[in-house]
């Protein structure tokens, strides 16, 4: 027998604003449930490093699925006519279907950059149904910084270029290896679907008015960023958790964008005390 | 450090291998001196400072002198790290026909990483 990891990956399906679409889901681990939410244009590998640590299963059934139209999930049928946009209510629906689906009680919702932001909306609009939520690279208020149409047109790679583009989200400090494992993901997207993510994560879902009303008493709001995130910058984190009251924010020295992917020896020494104290 | 670009360059066969549909001429901007990049199918012709105005390129990436001393160091700052962090904190710039950048956008971004220091250098 090969030596598993100590993943299973499962399919299923789900219904996504009156869709029906094909899920896959990745878990490991037992205890409170860990809803894990990549990055634009990725998918739930990004979270095995968490998904094989003794010290976060131990305690978290950590569950990482992939986004439809992501990975492993499948589109809605009829999508070869259609052009993918995240919205915040789509994506704020996909994930309590999601939660519904695997009949989830009082789940830690845990994203990343486009994921960091939409936990914030649900501890906003749903704190009721999280027992807390960690975004990571994820602020209230973001601005783009290139044009989103050079990751879909005929004359250029779209998966090239969006690791052109994400590569420098990536700190110089990380290991080659998971620089481009990281890396990777982005170059095996479906074509247009990191650019209708950045829909949701730089038009759609700013809500740096409404982030203050966030009751970090009914639902406690924790807020990482790397250092070298030029997209949610620790300012920008910093900026958020202002407005958050409550919230506890730390800036991660040496990481970038995606920090359980891209160094998950050094992401584990922030991400366990935090872990820690929401089971406390 | 612009001089260690064309024999680092030319020195690595799976870098040259990459940019094997470049040829075009670009432009890197040094502060105010401006330098032009001859490409011949991934390898570097040429790479001489830009004396007269008709000599052009298709597209120009520049920063200060003090901006690419720091990228070029082993572990930059941040905001110094990489060309697209430069651009999202306004410390460089690219103008011009940008497509055959984008359409070989790790090329190009390698060939301009080639002077940073490995961890023996300074």
């Amino acid at each position: 027998m090969p030596d598993y990891e100590p993943i299973t990956g499962r399919y299923f399906t789900m219904d996504v604003a009156g869709e029906p679409v094909r899920i896959y889901v990745e878990e490991a681990g037992a205890g409170t449930p860990l809803v894990c939410l990549h990055t634009a244009g990725a998918d739930g590998r990004q979270f095995r490093h968490l998904m094989s640590d003794p010290a976060v299963t131990d305690h978290y059934r950590v569950i990482a699925f992939d986004m439809p139209w992501h990975g492993k999930s499948n589109p809605p049928v009829g999508w070869e006519d259609r052009e993918y946009q995240l919205t915040t209510e789509l994506y704020k629906q996909t994930v309590l279907a999601f939660c519904d689906a695997m009949a989830l009680d009082q789940p830690v919702v845990m994203g990343c950059s486009m994921g960091g932001r939409i936990v914030l909306h649900l501890a906003l609009e749903h704190a009721d149904r999280f027992q807390a939520v960690v975004a990571l690279e994820g602020a209230d208020k973001l601005e783009a910084y290139y044009d989103t149409e050079w990751l879909h047109r005929p004359d250029v790679h779209g998966g090239e270029v969006a690791a052109g583009f994400v590569s420098g989200q990536v700190a110089p400090q990380s290991p080659d290896e998971y620089r481009w494992e990281t890396l990777w993901t982005y170059m095996q997207g479906g074509p247009g679907i990191f650019k209708g993510d950045l829909y949701f994560y730089w038009v759609d879902g700013h809500f740096d008015d409404r982030s203050s009303r966030i009751d970090t008493s009914k639902c406690p709001v924790y807020l990482l960023s790397g250092e070298y995130d030029s997209s949610c910058t620790p300012e920008r984190t910093e900026a958020t958790a202002a407005r958050i009251k409550g919230s506890k924010a730390t800036v991660m020295p040496g990481i970038g964008h995606f920090p359980m992917s891209e160094n998950p020896d050094l992401f584990r020494e922030f991400i366990l005390p935090v872990l820690d104290e929401i089971r406390r | 450090m612009i001089d260690k670009i064309m024999d680092r360059v030319n020195g690595d066969a799976a870098l040259v291998r990459r940019g094997r549909y470049v040829t075009l001429d670009f432009l890197v901007g040094v502060g105010d001196q401006d330098y032009i990049f001859r490409i011949d199918r991934g390898r570097i012709d040429f790479i001489l400072p830009r004396d007269k105005a008709m000599n052009s390129g298709h597209f120009t990436i520049r920063a200060g002198a003090d901006v690419w001393a720091e990228f070029w160091h082993h572990t930059p700052r941040r905001d110094y790290h990489d060309l697209f962090s430069m651009f999202a904190a306004g410390r460089a710039q690219i103008d011009g026909d940008v497509t055959p950048f984008m359409q070989n956008i790790r090329y190009f971004k390698d060939v301009l990483t080639t002077p940073r220091a490995t961890s023996g250098e300074a």
